[in-house]
Parts: structure tokens; sequence; C-alpha cells
């Protein structure tokens, strides 16, 4: 290959991973910029609490994703750790977290081991997943009628509501969850096999991999995260809202795409998946300055924003063939 | 069945009375096989014969129906690789099975990663160990860079280094030299020497003669599924090992030759196909090559060289850079498979299972894929126009299948390739483009296959045939053009069409290093 | 392979041709003894009426799935063409009709551009549809619902013809149309092969990119007819719910009805009857007083059976 395309080809993989980024802070300056109320310490804290939620889940969709695999049922997972969480709460701290933990694990568990020992499409066993979790949240709760509320002195509450420095108590959970899954991927003998997997799974299976159990505890993982988030929302708002988490997924997989990991499997970054949630809550956050306009539009730009983003990482991943 | 010495050695590894069936075929029938520690000991077979099936089973990937796997003596079942693997049995595959998207080192040490006192995996560790191990093997690349930037010969060492390091007592090796230049072939039997001196047993599987007889102590001859015969590899003569192979008389052999091909064809003047200055993506660099109507041109090289990519590039399935096709005098345009089949062109791509059959489709649907428009009016589907083309075709190349409804994945190799070459000969081709066209399919279909080819260019058919056995090829051929690195590093006709001189120029010494990489 | 063994991918192979077709007739005649007035003119009208609008996205979600596709967009597409209807039913309820199947068609353009030129995963190109579509709607629409009175247009979703709702009228010859589609033109024979191996496709001189253009533009038009069905019978355009979860339930009655996600095969009756059984469960459900938790469980085990039975037969 000649230098220059040599040059290229190198300058167009870094502008494919680290794009994202760029295209992070030069939103965050263009707003601060733009909007007087946007660069309050106010409105920051808000903005990264905000994506935290989110954030959770898609770390657990990061990892899934990395094995080319997928996860449809984390919304509703969500949803259903939710509510556990507010239900459980009346119990002590401990219920509220555990009981939303097993239950969310062993969704994503059923899920892995369906996927793993059946061959079975990730997409097809978690979709199914997805109807059953929501099934059962709508059974706990009277067909949704009820909304379990947690008492406002209980000690639950600092989990989603509390600060330290100011800082709500979740972006520091999430942060958490975030270096521990890095050193997970990056620095254990299980991120390097998910890789493998993702990446060629056969040459992974010939070579002895434990491909099965892999991807049992991926999809257990996703749905642990799935259940952290829920319980931090619950503690958040207070009560386990039986709404909430539809479609969710599907914004976890577009955060995780936007931050670069490839969703045929095989490369991908944690960093990556939360600059992309950083970089939707921006947008949301935005639009919410902006004030004028109509809320339909913020999922509009969503979707416009997933659509550049994908066509852009595709348009440089061909250049870099040639 | 072995050496006097051997037989006081116990069996490292062995086989006993191993039977296994897949849907169609019989792959491996009362196969019996001994391995003893540091023994090297050749698996030979034409295509189809049953030596990938015997590895996989040795390794874990299949178990046999019938029969009995014994490690050191004991009984075994391997229920998967991981399984072989702990019991000390390493494999090297033909194709590279790792990783391309991981860094070099991580493929080398993937599923052993060292690691820290805190359980963490030790990368710079790991790259310094990997990095040491690797110059063994003539690497010294970054062994941070992902696997896919080293050229296949290189994975293919990587792959080897690997296979070795895994305090392995028995290697096997499947077709290892496909893949490598001179030099790397060198390292790779200073490797065997090493292994062989450690008393590690080698299992080495290639049709490459010379290859054999320097190395290997032991031959086992697999045919059919069978094994026709066991023994030591020095006193056994190159054309009775070859006569074991195709199951025919010595006497024979030497009067027809090996393979089903006949006498020379009568060759037109004028080409009927011009492909010049063919170059793209770093595979081709200015090839040009020419086929004349009754020619059947050989394409040779290494694995990597870009015969494949020329052929490709010839259809316009290949993006090009640089270049040409003309047909009967007249440009083709570049990069539109459908224009190039309608003037004429087809490709018999190399593997079937990935570009060639559309496995859940019948066989008649797998024929009448190309050639669907000409044979649908209006858009609609013509059943009695289908069932005439398939009838003359099946009839023609002995398709063996229950009836045209039959799945075609259902069919053995040897007759889905049949199904293959009658989609392409269904569109009424005036060049064709095999790739392989013998890979992998049992003996008998295989000389039917050859016949057929030489039938073709008999009928003023131009023929371009990529084989990687050099016996087909220069028996085939009426003239071969030799590839190296992606450019044309030789041509050959007549008498000078031998193994040697077409070893010669796909070995040719001093620019190697700079084409080492892709 | 034993006997046992071929026994039982006789039986499993039956189960996958056939499954659906049996567990429609089971659930029928449970109903018919177990549930009330079950066996009445006007009830199986409301069944078939209801079945109807997903029963026509599905096949077009059918075709997709076919060349190992999928398309989520399905919904929002409906969101669309409900809230475009009013804009335009004051020119007549055709011109309204034509203008909403253009939505479904640009829509489907734009998928199939991204999906086939493009190369980008069907999931991510149709995701995106997904999310900005029923928004884009919501914007159009103003937020509003818009009760609809145009007697012509509102005769789509309540009339007969011959005693046969249109509605269903329409379900039933799109499902012909898109049958003969299948089997009997080169375009459908194109389809099959394409996701059945598309890189053999490719290489044996198949339009891959237009005919993955065109399922997409298929399954964008048929999900705009659906949605002018819906909105006709629901007498009103109401974006955001029109079409909420359409693609699950879509995705669903082509799974359920034996056309595998992988592609190479499209089984267009028994998506039909998928449609139906999904719409059966239901209706069982509800008229035994199951609550919807039961209802989402049920169809979360029916996915698993159905995909689970498939996927034996293709694992050789």
């Amino acid at each position: 290959m000649t230098q220059a395309a040599e040059r290229n080809a190198a300058f167009a993989g870094v502008l494919q991973r680290q794009g994202a980024a760029v295209v992070l802070v030069l939103g965050i300056a263009a707003a601060w910029f733009a909007f007087p109320h946007f660069g309050t310490a106010d409105n920051l804290r808000n903005l990264v609490l905000q994506g935290s939620f989110l954030a959770v889940i898609a770390l657990g969709m990061t990892f899934v994703i990395i094995s080319g695999g997928i996860d449809l049922s984390v919304g509703s997972n969500y949803a259903l750790g939710g509510v556990l969480a507010a239900y459980g709460a009346q119990y002590g701290l401990v219920v509220a977290i555990l009981l939303p933990l097993a239950v969310c694990s062993l969704i994503g568990f059923v899920n892995g081991v369906l996927i793993a020992r059946t061959g079975m499409a990730p997409f097809i066993v978690t979709l199914a997943s997805l109807l059953f979790a929501r099934g059962l949240l709508l059974a706990l709760t009277s067909e949704g009628a009820t909304t379990y509320k947690v008492d406002p002195g209980s000690a639950f509450l600092w989990l989603g509501q509390g600060t330290i420095f100011g800082i709500g108590v979740p972006v520091y959970l999430t942060l958490l969850l975030f270096a521990l899954g890095g050193l997970l991927l990056r620095r254990t003998r299980f991120g390097q096999s998910v890789f493998a997997i993702g990446g060629a799974e056969q040459s992974a299976l010939l070579m002895g991999l434990p491909v099965a159990r892999t991807k049992i505890g991926l999809y257990t993982l996703s749905g642990a995260l799935a259940g952290v988030a829920g319980i931090l929302t619950a503690a958040y708002l207070q009560s386990g809202v039986t709404v909430i988490g539809v479609g969710t997924e599907l914004d976890a997989i577009s955060v995780v795409v936007i931050g670069g990991t490839l969703l045929t499997g095989g490369a991908g970054t944690i960093i990556g998946t939360l600059v992309g949630v950083l970089l939707r809550t921006l947008i949301q956050n935005v639009i919410n300055q902006i004030g004028t306009l109509d809320s339909n539009y913020q999922t509009v730009v969503s979707g416009a924003f997933l659509l550049v983003v994908v066509v852009i990482q595709r348009l440089l991943a061909r250049s870099r063939t040639r | 069945m072995t050496a006097t010495t051997e037989v006081m050695t116990a069996p490292v590894l062995e086989v006993a009375g191993v039977t296994k069936r897949f849907p169609g075929t019989l792959a491996l029938d009362d196969v019996s096989f001994a391995l003893t520690p540091g023994e090297v000991h050749a698996l030979v077979g034409e295509n189809g014969a049953g030596k990938s099936t015997l590895i996989k089973v040795l390794t874990g990937v299949y178990q046999p129906d019938e029969g009995e796997v014994r490690h050191l003596g004991e009984p075994v079942t391997f229920k998967r690789p991981i399984d072989a693997q702990r019991a000390g049995i390493s494999t090297i595959y033909q194709e590279v099975n790792l990783v391309p998207l991981m860094s070099i080192a991580g493929n080398v040490f993937l599923g052993r990663e060292p690691r820290t006192r805190t359980g963490l995996v030790d990368w710079s560790k790991m790259y310094a160990d990997a990095r040491e191990l690797l110059k063994a093997y003539g690497i010294d690349d970054d062994v941070k860079r992902p696997l896919h930037t080293l050229g296949v010969g290189a994975q293919q060492m990587v792959a080897l280094a690997r296979a070795v390091s895994t305090e392995a007592k028995v290697v096997i090796m499947d077709e290892p030299t496909s893949s490598l230049e001179p030099r790397e072939v060198e390292t790779l039997f200073e490797v065997l020497n090493r292994l062989h001196a450690e008393g590690i047993a080698i299992v080495y599987v290639s049709h490459r003669m010379d290859e054999l007889y320097r190395v290997c102590d032991s031959v086992t001859v697999l045919r059919d599924g069978r094994v026709v015969h066991s023994g030591p590899l020095k006193p056994l003569p190159r054309i009775e090992l070859v006569s074991l192979m195709l199951g025919r008389e010595i006497r024979q052999i030497r009067e027809e030759g090996v393979t089903a091909f006949g006498e020379d064809h009568d060759v037109e003047r004028e080409p009927l196909l011009k492909a010049e200055g063919l170059s793209g993506l770093r595979k081709l660099h200015d090839v040009s090559v020419s086929i004349r109507p009754g020619e059947v041109v050989g394409l040779a090289g290494l694995l990597g060289s870009g015969r494949s990519e020329t052929a490709r590039a010839i259809v316009g399935a290949f993006p090009l850079d640089g270049g040409s096709v003309l047909l009967a005098g007249k440009p083709l345009k570049k990069g539109r498979i459908a224009r190039a089949m309608r003037a004429g062109i087809a490709l018999l791509a190399e593997d079937r299972k990935t570009d060639g059959i559309i496995p859940n489709l019948s066989v008649r649907e797998n024929i009448v894929l190309a050639a669907l428009p000409t044979l649908s009016p209006f858009g609609l589907v013509s059943k009695a126009k289908q069932d005439k083309i398939v009838k003359i075709f099946t009839e023609r190349l002995r398709i063996k299948a229950a009836s045209p409804e039959q799945k075609v994945s259902e069919l053995s190799g040897g007759n889905q390739q049949k199904v293959l070459l009658a989609r392409w000969l269904a569109t009424g081709p005036k060049v064709l483009l095999l790739d392989e066209p013998t890979r992998g399919i049992d003996v008998g279909a295989k000389a039917e296959v050859q016949a057929l080819i030489d039938e073709l260019a008999r009928e003023g058919l131009g023929v371009l045939l990529i084989s990687s056995e050099l016996e087909e090829l220069i028996d085939g051929s009426d003239r071969v053009v030799v590839l190296r690195d992606g450019s044309v590093a030789g041509e050959l006709t007549g008498d000078r069409i031998t193994e040697e001189n077409v070893l010669t120029a796909i070995a040719a010494e001093g620019d190697n290093d700079v084409h080492r990489h892709s | 392979m034993s006997t046992a063994t071929l026994e039982r991918a006789k039986v499993t192979a039956w189960l996958q041709n056939y499954g659906v077709y049996l567990a429609v007739v089971v659930l029928l005649v449970f109903n018919v003894v177990f549930t009330e007035n079950f066996l009445s003119a006007a009830n199986f009208r409301t069944q078939l009426v209801q079945a109807a609008p997903v029963c026509i996205v599905a096949l077009g979600m059918a075709l997709v799935i076919g060349t190992e596709g999928i398309d989520l967009s399905v919904g929002s597409v409906m969101s669309i063409s409900a809230a475009l209807i009013p804009l335009y039913l004051g020119a007549g309820p055709l011109t309204a009709i034509v203008v909403a199947v253009i939505a479904g068609i640009v829509s489907g353009l734009f998928s199939g551009y991204l999906v086939a030129y493009l190369g980008i995963q069907p999931i991510i190109a149709t995701l995106a549809l997904l999310v900005g579509g029923r928004g884009l709607a919501l914007v159009i629409a103003h937020g509003q619902l818009v009760q609809l009175h145009n007697r012509d247009f509102l005769a789509l979703g309540t009339d007969d013809v011959l005693g046969v709702p249109i509605m269903v009228i329409v379900a039933g010859v799109l499902a012909v149309l898109a049958g003969l589609v299948v089997q009997r033109t080169t375009f459908g024979r194109h389809l099959v092969a394409i996701g059945g191996n598309r890189a053999a496709s490719t290489l044996a001189g198949l339009p891959v990119k237009r005919v993955l253009i065109s399922v997409y533009v298929i399954s964008g038009a048929l999900a705009a007819i659906a949605g002018v069905l819906a909105t006709s019978r629901l007498a009103a355009s109401d974006p955001s719910d029109v079409g909420l979860l359409m693609e699950l339930s879509a995705i669903t009655a082509v799974v359920v009805g034996g056309t595998p996600l992988t592609g190479g095969r499209v089984r267009v009756l028994g998506t039909v009857f998928g449609a139906l059984l999904m719409q059966l469960v239901q209706a069982t459900l509800i008229k035994h007083n199951l609550p919807d938790s039961t209802a989402q469980m049920v169809q979360a085990a029916i996915i698993v059976v159905a995909v689970y039975v498939a996927r034996e037969r293709s694992s050789k």
C-alpha cells in the first residue's frame, strides 16, 4: 500500500473509533456558548444524572454486541427491576437490591442458556424475553395499575436521590460500573473470549474457548445490569413506574453503535458507549434548552443522529478497505 | 504394521474401527490409525478421502458413530475441541482458524493469557512473550496489530506458533504449507525437527510428495473413507503411493497419467478473452491473461497469490483500480457480473459452501439460478422450461440425487460441485473460469469433472483452470500462467509444463521479502 | 442414524411445516367448545378484521425476513400514514390513500437504500426510522388526534363486499399476491435465493441490490396500507397510538408461521396463519378474562416453541 493510502486508512480508522468523542466535545462546546443555561452546574449535574440510567443498561449491551449477539429484553427487564425494587423496599434495603438483581439476572441467565445451548438466534430469544418480562411486570402490578411507592424515609432512596459533592449517586455508581466493565473486557480472559466469539465464533470453538459458558455469562450480566438500572430508577423516582423501559433496548443499541462498537461483533469499547450515552443525553438536553421546539422533535433528532453516525461509520469503514 | 522399534513404544493416540456418517456420505469406514511419540506420520488421500473428518474425530470436533478413540492406551471421548486440547492434541488447520480482528499476541495466547498476581491479564508480558515466541517463526511484526494485517502465510505461522506453544504432545498439521513461501516452509521444517527431537508426535496431512518424503517416517493412505495402506514411508516408491491414493494400477498410471485429462487440445489462434493489466486492492498488480477457444489455461500459484482474485476480476466480482477485459475483441464493462454472464463468461467459485450452493433450495432451483431470467417469460417462472434444462444437465453430468426437488445441501460434495457446474453450463458460456473445481470431492467425481473439462475444451470453450493440485494443473492445461504475490511470474507452454518448472517459477528467489505482507 | 432419531426428525419436520396450522385448528376447536358465542358470524368477523392489519404488515415483514433482513420501522410507517390522511382527505379518500402509500414507499426506499447500497445492517437502518418516524408523524399531526368523518373513507373499515369486510378482502388479496410473487415470479425466487446465500446469488449474477431495495419498499407500502385501514376502522387519525409495537406483532406472526429469521425461505400461508394464531390467542385470553400479562407471557412461550422447532431442522 502506498504511503498516502496507509496514512488515509489510519486516519479513517481513528475517526471511526474516536469520531463520536470528537463530536461530543464539539457539541458540548457549541451548546456551552449557544445556551446560557447549559453551562450551569445545575444543568450539567442533571445531564449526567439523566444519562446514568441508560448508561448502565448500555454497558451490558456493549458486552453482548461485542460477542456478536443482541439483547432486546433489557428494556422490559429494566422496568421489571424497578418495580421489584420499589416493592422490595418495604422490606428493607437488602431486599430492595437483591430481589430485582436476582430476578433480572435469572431472566438474563435463561436468555443465555437458550442462546448458548440450543443455537436459537439471540434476536428471537431476547424478543420472547421482552414479552415475558413485560407480562411478568404486568402480572405483579395488577396489569400495570399498581405503582409501588417507596417510603419517603427509606434508606433505599439515597441510591437514586442522594448526592456526593452535589453530583447524584447514580453517576458515581455508573462510573464505577463502567470502570469495572472496562477491566472485565480488557483485562480478563473472559473479555478476550468475548472478542473472540464476536470476531470468529467458529475459530473460538476450535481453539477450545468456553463459548457456551461465556455467552451465558454475558446475557446474565446484561440482565443484571438492567436490574441495577431499574433499582437506581426506582430509587430516583421513588416508585416502581410500570410504563418505563418501552423501547429502551433500542436506545441502548443506538448508543452502543454510536460509540463505535461494531454491530457485527468482535470490536468495541466501553468508553465508546459512555460517549454515546453522553451524546444522546446532550441532544435531549439541547432540545430542552431550545424550549420552543415540539418535544416530538427529540425522537426525530435522535433517529436522524443515529442514522448520520452509522452512515459515516460505514463510509469510513469502506474507505479503509480500499 | 510398524517397524520393530516402534512396536516397543505404546501409541500416544489412536483410533480403532472408527466409522462416521453424514447425510449422503460415509465419511469414515472402519478406520484404524495409531501414532507413536516422536513419530512424524503422513496422512494422505485424495480430496474427499476422509482426511479432514479423521482429523476432526481426533480433535473432538466430531464424535465417531462407531469405534473408539484411545489416548495413551485408554479409550477417551473427546466431546469438544477443548477436551482434545487438554489431552495435549494441538491442531493447525488449512484455513487459518484464528480471530482476524484480534491482535497477533492475543491470538497466540487466546484462552491462556498470562496473568498478574491479581488475576488480571498481563498485557506487557503477553506482548513480550509473543514477540519472543514469534521470532523463531520468522515473524518480527508489531504483535499489537490485528492479525489480519499479516499475509496468509504469516498468519499460518502464528497459528503454528500457537499450536506448538500449548505444550502439546501431538500436533496435527492439515496442509500446513499451502500458504507458505519457501522460506517459511524451511522454518516449518526446522520446527518439525525440534518437535521430533522433543518426542512430540506429528500428523502431517499433505499431498506434496517432496515434503512428505522429506519429513515423514510413516504413512497412512485413505481412500473413500477407508484405510488402504499403513506403514513406513521411505521404502515406499512414490508411484506406488500415488497408485494407492487413486486406486488405480501402477501400470495404468504410467500409461494414462494421474488425472483423467486426455491429449492436448486444438487451440485457435485468436484469444477469446483478453484480460490486461488487472490491478486492485493491493492483491493484483498488472495481471494479464488470455484464453483462446478450445484452450485450457492453468493458473498456478500459492494461496494468496491472486489466482481467485484474477478470476473474480475477470467476471466483475473483484473491485479493480485498473485493467480491462476484452471478450471477442469487445471491452467488457467492469464490475457487472450479470453483464459478464450475458457476454458468455462463467465463474465457478472456489468455496462452494459460501459462494456456490443455496443450501435450502432444491437441486433444480440451484441449477437454474443463473439462467433464470432467460427461462422465465414476463418474469414468471416456467417449470416446464426448467425441467428440460435440469434433465439435460443431470444426465450429462451424472448428478446423483434422489430427485431434482431434493435439497442441494443433502448431496455429496462431488454432486454439489456438479450442480454448480450445471448452473454455469446452463448459461451457455463461451469462457469458463474454474476455481478449484475438484476440491473436496471423491476420486470418482473428480475424474468425471476432469473428463468434462476436457470435453468442454474440445467443444471450443475457453477454460481457466485454478487448482492447488499440481498434477491436475499440469495434466489438464495447454498453457500455465504462474502468479506470485499478485503478479505474473512466468508462463509455460507445451513440454515445458512440468512440476519442477512450475514450482521454480512460484519460488523464484530474491524479491520475497518485499511482498510478504498484504 | 438410529430409527429413533429418524422418527424424531420426521416429527420435527412435520411440526415445522404444519405446526402453525395445527395450532390454529386446536385453538379454534378449544374456543368452539369452551367459549360462549364463539361460533357466531359476528365473532368471526371481528376476529378476522382485527387480524387483518397485522397480517398485511406481516406479509411485508416476511419478504424482508426472507432476505435475511428485518424491518423495525413498520409501526412508525403506519403512524406516518395515519398522520398524513387527515391532511389530504379533503381532496378525496383516494388521494389521501395514495399519499399515504407513497409515504410508505419513500420510507422503504430510504431503508432499502441504506441496506442495499451502503451495506448498513437492516436492524440499525430501520431502527433509526422506528425511533424518528413516530416523532415525525407527531410533528406532522401537531400531536393531535383527529376525528375523521369522510364517509367514503370510513367505509373501508366498516363496510362489507358480499358479506366479507373490505379489510379482510384486502388482506386476503395481498396474501394471495404475496404467495404468487414468492413462488411464481423470478423476483420471488431471486428473493429466496438471496436470503439463502447472498454471496452465491451475487456471483450468479442476480440483481441483489435491486431485490433488496424492493422488499423494503414493499414492506413500507404494505405498512402504509395497514395504517390506512387501521385509521379507517378507528374513524380517527391517532399517530401516537396506531401501529405501536406492530413490528413485534408482525415479526412474531412471521416467525411463528415458520419463516426462518436466517432467510432463504418465505412461508406466506404460514405467516397468515401466524397472524391468525396470535389474534386467536389474544381473543381467547380476553374472552376467558385472562389478563394482559398472561397474554404476553403466552406469546413469549409460543415464539420460543415455534423457533425451537424450526431450528432443530436446519441445525444439520
